[in-house]
């Protein structure tokens, strides 16, 4: 913990996990999405289902998808500005066994038709966690550079991607490798100490075997 | 810790190890952090100082911005910081005007927190009255200037440190002891350093206002940051200034600052799941607690 994880962060109230982390669990989302979403439908499991709306963890999770930080003072009024904006939002609640006790599973659509489905953890004083992608599990918070490939279980991408980012002089801090069944589908997910150029991104969607490149830079 | 060549590598593990390397290398207590942050996160001198100065003006700003007719969602809290301004203005507080203020503050930020108010979670959203709470009207009456205010900053983020190394700041794993008595400490370190105190009196302060905490439990009604943290944010402002105040005035604690820190782990691991944020034990389970989350339940 640095020293501004203990003095802040500067957020709208009342609570960091309920509120702060939803939001920057709406946030994540978009970005991940890389557009302005048009629909998204919200599942709240665990204690954000059961005291979620007294904490406005609802509201929040809203912000977040409209890309505001949990210090923007819009949050509280985030519904109306999703109509106002066109994002149509349904709520619901479920009882996800084996996640962390606060847990919500955004499903969201964006302006070009791109669909995904994330779920995220509130981890305490504003952190926060993505558990799965699609439905595969992965684990990164989003804090460093983020590089996300689904490609097909095939030898090879692993190569490809990790020799690309050392000719790029990007820093390899940890990576993590999924995949749904053998011969599948897989997911790679790199966290970095740099960021990644946006030529060597567009060359890696375009090689054969990758199905979907996914990128967060640093948030600023 | 230190390492092989008997080196600091993280001074936050211990207030101990901050006062030492005070001494060693003849530098204040907010410096210390300063200068362990900017190795830390590889930062300049100047973006950690602004990064600061933004946490102070964003502290001050919103102890400006509270509105005495507002009310929470649930409706459980607001007002109340309106109210015992109107009182202190009368003249005639029980604890004297500057702890009717302080008293005053503490209830607005906690209720500004509850009202979906911008705040700075010090060390969390519901314990987020307590600093300003003590640092605002020392400021406010020019007793001490905005550099101080930030230097203080700095130590409450040492002292916060320490405490987040060696027990928690979560009310979900130490109860409320972790939340408002770490506020607490981390403001009673601030107040002695602005007051002109040693880096030892400091270190005592935050010893006794801790150990004064010792035990509290962590217990909102119906789950929600509201009843009993607001009127918490006053006791953790309070006690701030009392144990401030015994330092400067030479009292020592018996118990060194990081040993109260460990009592405090020890409790909050005794501490029963149902006390730890879990909105079942203590107030959270009282009848009238339970009447409350039943009507809440019913609008939702
Ligand atoms: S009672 Fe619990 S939620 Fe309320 S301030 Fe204390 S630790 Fe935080």
């Amino acid at each position: 913990m640095n020293i501004f994880d203990i003095l802040g962060p500067v957020m709208v109230g009342p609570s960091s996990s309920h509120t702060a982390g939803a939001v920057r669990i709406g946030f994540i989302t978009r970005r991940l999405l890389g557009e302005s979403p048009v629909k998204a439908l919200i599942t709240l499991s665990g204690s954000f289902a059961a005291t979620g709306a007294g904490h406005g963890t609802d509201v929040a999770l809203v912000a977040g998808l409209l890309g505001m930080k949990p210090d923007d003072m819009r949050v509280p009024e985030s519904l109306s500005l999703a109509k106002e904006e066109g994002l149509e939002i349904s709520f619901d609640f479920a009882n996800l066994k084996e996640a962390h006790p606060n847990t919500a599973v955004l499903r969201v659509t964006g302006e070009s038709g791109r669909e995904l489905e994330v779920q995220a953890s509130s981890l305490g004083g504003g952190r926060i966690m993505v558990n799965k992608l699609d439905g595969i599990e992965v684990n990164f918070t989003g804090e460093s550079p983020t590089l996300i490939v689904h490609n097909m279980d095939q030898p090879g991408h692993v190569a490809e991607v990790t020799s690309m980012l050392s000719h790029k002089s990007v820093n390899i801090a940890t990576m993590q490798l999924y995949r749904d069944h053998r011969g599948g589908y897989a997911v790679m997910v790199i966290e970095m100490d740099q960021n990644v150029p946006r030529e060597a991104l567009d060359w890696l969607s375009r090689l054969e075997g990758i199905i979907k490149v996914t990128y967060l830079d640093k948030e600023k | 810790m230190r390492n092989r060549d008997g080196e600091i590598i993280m001074a936050f593990e211990a207030i101990a190890e901050i006062l030492e390397k005070c001494n060693r290398e003849q530098i204040s207590f907010p410096e210390v952090v300063i200068q362990e942050d900017m190795r830390d996160r590889a930062v300049s001198r100047e973006e950690t100082w602004i990064q600061m100065a933004s946490m102070w003006e964003a502290m001050h700003a919103a102890s400006q911005s509270y509105e005495a007719e507002r009310k929470s969602n649930s409706g459980l809290v607001g007002g109340a910081g309106g109210r015992m301004e109107e009182y202190v203005k009368k003249g005639r507080v029980l604890c004297g005007e500057r702890m009717g203020r302080v008293i005053a503050r503490a209830l607005q930020m906690g209720e500004s927190n509850a009202c979906m108010k911008r705040i700075v979670a010090a060390p969390t959203a519901g314990a987020c009255g307590v600093l300003p709470a003590v640092l605002v009207p020392l400021y406010e009456d020019g007793e001490i200037t905005e550099e101080q205010v930030i230097e203080a900053l700095f130590v409450t983020a040492g002292i916060g440190q320490v405490i987040a190394t060696r027990a928690s700041i979560a009310g979900a794993s130490g109860g409320c002891q972790a939340e408002i008595g770490s506020a607490s400490a981390m403001a009673a370190g601030a107040l002695v350093y602005v007051s002109g105190g040693s880096k030892e009196q400091v270190a005592d302060a935050v010893a006794m206002s801790l150990k004064n905490l010792l035990g509290l439990v962590c217990d909102p009604v119906a789950g929600l940051v509201e009843v009993p943290c607001v009127k918490r944010n006053v006791i953790g402002a309070v006690n701030a200034m009392a144990a401030a105040d015994m330092a400067l005035a030479g009292i020592t604690s018996a118990i060194p600052a990081d040993q109260v820190i460990d009592a405090m782990k020890e409790v909050g691991d005794a501490m029963h799941v149902s006390l730890r944020e879990t909105g079942e034990g203590g107030l959270a389970g009282s009848k009238a607690a339970l009447e409350i989350t039943r009507k809440l339940r019913m609008k939702a």
